[in-house]
Parts: C-alpha cells; sequence; structure tokens
C-alpha cells in the first residue's frame, strides 16, 4: 500500500456549479481520483496557478487548495468538508456525484 | 393576496433582463467573477458546496396555489425535484446551473416571485406570523404593513448598502410567533386606550455570532408614521452601524455599544428632522395594500362540525393530528391546518415537487388557494372548514405530509448544515433525523408537551438554535464534527437567549443527551409544566448533573 499525502486543487465548474479537479493533463475532472497530487510546495503553488488561469479563462470559479492522501491510486479528502463536497449530501446518497459513482473511495463519514 | 401592478410586472421583469445580460457577461468572461458575485448575490445566486443555490423570496411566508405549483415546476425542471423551505419562510433550490438561473427566475416572474433581497447588505424579506389573518387571538393581519415595508424597502438608494444585511419581522398578534424579539427590528402591534392600532418598535434583535434580544425603542407609534419612523432607524443604523467588521456590522452591536437609551435619542432626534410630509401618501397607500388582504368569502358555518366530531372519535390517528396541527381560527367553524414538514426521520423543511403540487391543490380545494411557509419549515393552509379537516387529512397522508407533530419534539428546525452549505462547520439534518426517529413515539411526544428542538451547523444559526428551547450547534475540532447544547432559548413573548448547558457531544451522542435533557424534565415536571416551566424555576442544574454527572 502507497500513501501519498499532499494537495489538490478543487473547484466549481462556472456554468453549473459541479466540483471538480485539476488534472496531471491541466485537465478539470468531476472525479477526485483524476486529481493531480501535489507533494512538494512548489508543486502546490504550481496547481494553484493553474487554477488562476482556469478561473480566468472563465472555466471553474473559487478554486483552492485542499490537503488529501492518496492510498493505492484513490484520493481521499482529509477534512469532512471536502469529503462531502466531493461525494454529495450525506443525507441524499441519491443526489451527487456519489449516486452516478463519480465520488470516491471513500466514505464521507469515516475518520 | 398582494397582486403585483404594472410598476410591479416591470420592475421585476427587467431585473430578470438585467441578470440574463449579467450571467451572459459572466459565461462569456466579460465580467469576472469578482464582479459578478455582487450581481448574483442580489438576486438570490449562492455558490454552495455542490452547486449553486437559489433562494427565492416568499414575502412574509404567503404563497398562492398557482405559485406553489410553479415552484415544483422549477424544482422539477430546473432542480432534483425538490426545494428546502427555510426558517426566513423562503425557499431553497440546491442543484440550479447559473446558465438556467435567468429562466428560473423568468418562470418566476410570471407568478409574481422572485429572489430580490434574499441575500446582501439590505433590507431582507420581511417575515411575519405564518398565521396571519387568520388567528383567533390576532388584532389585524399584519400584512399589509409588511407588504408596505417590502414596496419601501425593495431597491431603496438609501439602504441598498447598509453595514450588514436587515431583517424586519411583523406580528399583529399578542402572542408572538414571529420571533420579532430575535431581529434587527420587530414590529408588534397594540391598541391604545381609544383602539386604534400602533406599533410597538423594537430594535436590535439577532442570532448569530452574537445573538441579542431586542430593546423596544416605541411602545407605541401610530400605523401611519411606521415607515417614517422606520426611516429614522435606518438612517442612524447606516451612518454609525460599524463598517470596519463584518462580525460587528449589524445594528444589534451598535445598539449595544451606544445603549438603549442613547439609541433610542439618536432615532428620535433623526425622527423629529425628518420630513413628515409623505405620511399622508403613505397611508393612503397601506389603506390600498391592505384591500388585497381581504378576508375570503367565509361560509357560515355550525358551531358544532357533527361529521369533524365524529370522525375524531372514530379515527385516533386524526384526532392525534388534530390535537397538534390544527389550530384556532378567528372564523367560526373554519380552521388552521398545519402540515408538518418533519416526517419520521426525513430532513426537516424539504418537500418534492409531488408534494408541493398536492399542497397546491389541496389549497385550492380547502383553504380558498392560499398556502403559508412558517419560520419553523413548515406549511400551513389557513382557511380550512373544519367538516373539511378528515378529507384534507387523509389527502396530506397520501403524500406523506401528515406528521402529526407541530411544536412536539420531532418538529425540529434544522439549517441545511455542512450537507449543502459552504459556511457550515458541521452537518445538522442528520442530528435531526437521528432524533426524530429517537422521539418518533407520539403518544412519548405529547406526553412530553411543547418542546422546541432548534439545530444549526454553524454559529451564523440559521437554525435559531439560540431560541430552542433546546439548541444544538455544530462545530468542528481537527476535522471531526461536535455539538453543543443550549437550554431555555425561546423566540416567543419571553423571548431569551439559550444558556450552554456544558461540554460538546459527538454527533452520535446527542440523542443520548437530548433524552437525557428530556427524561430529566419528565423526573421534575411539576402538574402542567411545559419543558421550559420546569427549565425556568429549576435553572440548569439538574440537567447538567444528568448530563455530565457520570461523564
Amino acid at each position: 500500500m502507497t500513501t501519498e499525502k499532499g494537495k489538490a486543487l478543487t473547484a466549481n465548474r462556472l456554468d453549473d456549479g459541479l466540483v471538480v479537479f485539476l488534472t496531471r493533463s491541466g485537465d478539470w475532472s468531476p472525479r477526485i481520483d483524476d486529481a493531480a497530487v501535489a507533494q512538494e510546495a512548489e508543486a502546490a503553488s504550481a496547481l494553484e496557478a493553474r487554477g488562476h488561469a482556469a478561473e480566468a479563462g472563465n472555466l471553474v470559479t473559487d478554486a483552492y487548495l485542499i490537503d488529501v492522501e492518496r492510498v493505492d491510486g484513490r484520493v481521499r479528502p482529509s477534512h469532512i468538508r471536502e469529503r462531502i463536497r466531493t461525494l454529495g449530501p450525506t443525507v441524499r446518497t441519491d443526489l451527487g456525484k456519489q449516486a452516478e459513482g463519480a465520488g470516491g473511495g471513500f466514505q464521507a463519514t469515516a475518520p | 393576496m398582494y397582486r403585483y401592478d404594472e410598476f410591479d410586472h416591470r420592475f421585476v421583469k427587467e431585473r430578470v433582463s438585467q441578470f440574463r445580460d449579467q450571467v451572459e457577461r459572466r459565461l462569456s468572461g466579460a465580467l469576472t467573477e469578482e464582479e459578478f458575485k455582487p450581481f448574483r448575490l442580489m438576486n438570490g445566486l449562492y455558490l454552495q458546496l455542490h452547486a449553486y443555490m437559489l433562494r427565492v423570496a416568499v414575502p412574509y411566508g404567503t404563497l398562492s396555489a398557482d405559485q406553489m405549483r410553479r415552484l415544483a415546476r422549477i424544482a422539477e425542471v430546473y432542480d432534483k425535484g425538490y426545494g428546502h423551505f427555510t426558517t426566513r419562510q423562503n425557499i431553497q433550490f440546491n442543484w440550479p446551473a447559473l446558465k438556467d438561473v435567468p429562466d428560473i427566475l423568468d418562470e418566476l416572474a410570471e407568478v409574481e416571485m422572485h429572489a430580490i433581497q434574499t441575500s446582501g447588505n439590505c433590507i431582507r424579506n420581511v417575515t411575519t406570523d405564518a398565521w396571519a389573518g387568520v388567528a383567533a387571538d390576532e388584532i389585524a393581519d399584519p400584512r399589509p404593513v409588511a407588504e408596505l415595508i417590502r414596496q419601501w424597502s425593495s431597491l431603496h438608494p438609501e439602504f441598498s448598502f447598509l453595514p450588514r444585511k436587515f431583517k424586519i419581522a411583523v406580528t399583529g398578534a399578542p402572542h408572538d410567533r414571529a420571533a420579532t424579539k430575535a431581529h434587527d427590528i420587530g414590529l408588534r402591534l397594540h391598541l391604545n386606550d381609544e383602539g386604534e392600532p400602533g406599533w410597538e418598535v423594537m430594535v436590535g434583535g439577532g442570532l448569530g455570532r452574537t445573538p441579542m434580544i431586542a430593546v423596544t425603542v416605541r411602545d407605541w407609534l401610530p400605523e401611519r408614521e411606521l415607515l417614517r419612523y422606520l426611516e429614522a432607524i435606518m438612517r442612524v443604523y447606516n451612518l454609525a452601524g460599524r463598517r470596519d467588521n463584518k462580525y460587528k456590522a449589524r445594528v444589534k452591536i451598535l445598539v449595544h455599544e451606544l445603549g438603549a437609551e442613547e439609541f433610542r435619542a439618536r432615532v428620535e432626534e433623526e425622527y423629529a428632522r425628518l420630513d413628515k410630509s409623505p405620511i399622508e401618501v403613505e397611508a393612503a397607500e397601506l389603506e390600498r395594500i391592505a384591500a388585497y388582504f381581504a378576508p375570503p368569502a367565509y361560509e357560515s358555518q355550525p358551531k358544532v362540525v357533527a361529521s369533524f366530531e365524529e370522525a375524531r372519535l372514530k379515527d385516533p390517528a386524526f384526532a392525534q393530528w388534530v390535537r397538534s396541527n390544527v389550530a384556532e381560527h378567528k372564523v367560526e367553524g373554519y380552521a388552521i391546518a398545519n402540515i408538518s414538514l418533519k416526517p419520521e426521520g426525513g430532513i426537516p423543511g424539504d418537500a418534492t415537487a409531488d408534494q408541493m403540487r398536492a399542497v397546491a391543490d389541496l389549497a385550492e380545494t380547502y383553504s380558498f388557494g392560499e398556502i403559508r411557509v412558517s419560520h419553523r419549515q413548515n406549511l400551513v393552509l389557513p382557511d380550512v372548514r373544519k367538516a373539511d379537516l378528515h378529507a384534507l387529512w387523509q389527502a396530506l397522508a397520501e403524500h406523506g405530509l401528515a406528521a402529526a407533530n407541530l411544536d412536539l419534539a420531532t418538529d425540529i428546525v434544522s439549517c441545511p448544515g455542512l450537507d449543502y452549505c459552504a459556511l457550515a462547520t458541521a452537518r445538522s439534518i442528520p442530528v435531526a433525523q437521528a432524533l426524530s426517529r429517537r422521539f418518533a413515539d407520539l403518544r412519548q411526544q405529547h406526553d412530553i408537551g411543547p418542546l422546541r428542538i432548534n439545530i444549526s451547523g454553524c454559529i451564523n444559526a440559521c437554525g435559531h438554535h439560540h431560541i430552542g428551547n433546546i439548541g444544538i450547534l455544530g462545530l468542528e475540532k481537527k476535522g471531526v464534527e461536535f455539538y453543543q447544547i443550549t437550554l431555555g432559548g425561546r423566540g416567543d413573548d419571553d423571548a431569551a437567549v439559550g444558556s450552554l448547558v456544558g461540554p460538546g457531544f459527538s454527533g452520535e451522542e446527542v440523542p443520548d443527551a437530548v433524552e437525557t435533557i428530556v427524561g430529566t424534565y419528565l423526573a421534575e415536571r411539576a402538574d402542567g409544566e411545559t419543558f421550559l416551566d420546569t427549565y425556568s424555576r429549576l435553572g440548569a442544574a439538574p440537567f447538567k448533573e444528568a448530563l455530565y454527572a457520570a461523564r
């Protein structure tokens, strides 16, 4: 089992507000497992810079870095707020990305 | 109900077309988010955790059947099939796409609705008693005054950029069902010795990070002077309210920092200086508006409605619903039917599109086509003939809307919390659901009696936890949710902010803690005492003892 701790860049898509993550190739994916994880401060800054460029280009809004860990290829946010944001409301598991199988390999409330 | 005139129609339509243009410019990149954000907030559009959220104004909580049907349609076509009724008597849609919002606002405008003043540092949607105009104890319907304030405050050039948001609540009844003392301005109707109506004006209430109960600045203000006097208050606040610190910018802080006497003196000084000439025009306008709120054509009903009494005897479940959810109407033979949006284990305040449509149909069949939204996140059919109550109840049950728990333990008020809200620090809905299941036994709920539980997922207190008899506040430490409990809060005539009972609890521990609190009340109560009575008599000590002694 390999665990990498680092930072991922998240934002909301401008036209519909969907939660998205910046990927290695510079695209925005709704799946957190596709997120580029920066382990060094410099790499995180680079992600942020790309995020701000995307904001300026009107693809996304409200871009910011979140703490994550990647375990065996699956990415999990450290904070419950971001886990809920990635999956959808815990009280409506029939809604949001969790309902479409596009959430993540974790539960919102598991420690 | 108030109907738009040509100016209202034109104003709302123009606003939608302006916003359509603003959204197009945002999507094309002509506007940055920084530039666009104030525009979207002026139209009730927020960005939450999962998506945008649109908050639609329901002025003083009154809706027509057609408006409710339109909300159902919006939920279905543009959202995910449901909406959330809020503690501000409004409705929120949780999933609209930015590109669709202008179309949604167009649809709302067609039924005389909008999302203006549901956000931003302006005078927000005026709230009132959900039983306005029909309550047996009422002096007069407060909604004409609420509508007058709405028209006066809508896009008021002087008060569109206040230090902070501003909330006004109005009640026309001696029993305060609008939590007027927990608002920036609370207005309460009284008759003077000559029988003339006038308003008690209370200022500086509010919940949030610094909860405060409003102070009375005028005991009895002649009705015709109301807008002028409000203008004086707003001017004092607009000039002296703090703009250096968002957390100290509400009028309650100004009232607190100046002291009630000094604040009152400044308002009176400003009032003395104000041009009073508009008073006549405003009085005429109030009269014009009041005509829209003329009572519907009630039919003469027998004093005792045999079919209703019979149904109550035959059907215990119906009798239980009547006992908790039906309130006395000012007109003989009629009743106020409260529709609880708190089914066992449900999400407080949520209603599906089907349920909204069902309520609209039932309002048309049984209640002159009118619906109310309460600040306790329930709905009301205000004008139901007693003879129709049984049929209404059966129809409500078919749609999962017959929960018989109004003002009982499971009639829990809850903000959306961390399941939806970008500001939240903890989830509130799952706590409400767990409590709803724990106290589901209706016989037990009736035994416990009136009990208001309120839950907020952060200190901004949208769940009004400070005025819950049992208030629960969700916080977060190192990424883990925990909950503080306050006791003794109330939003009625004797409004009070609840007191923190002690150290917090995990989410899993909250139902046990609340059960311990309720158990302590049941063990200690004297004959006929409510939870609040017992708490007032004994204070927090026995509750603390029960909660923490074993820890």
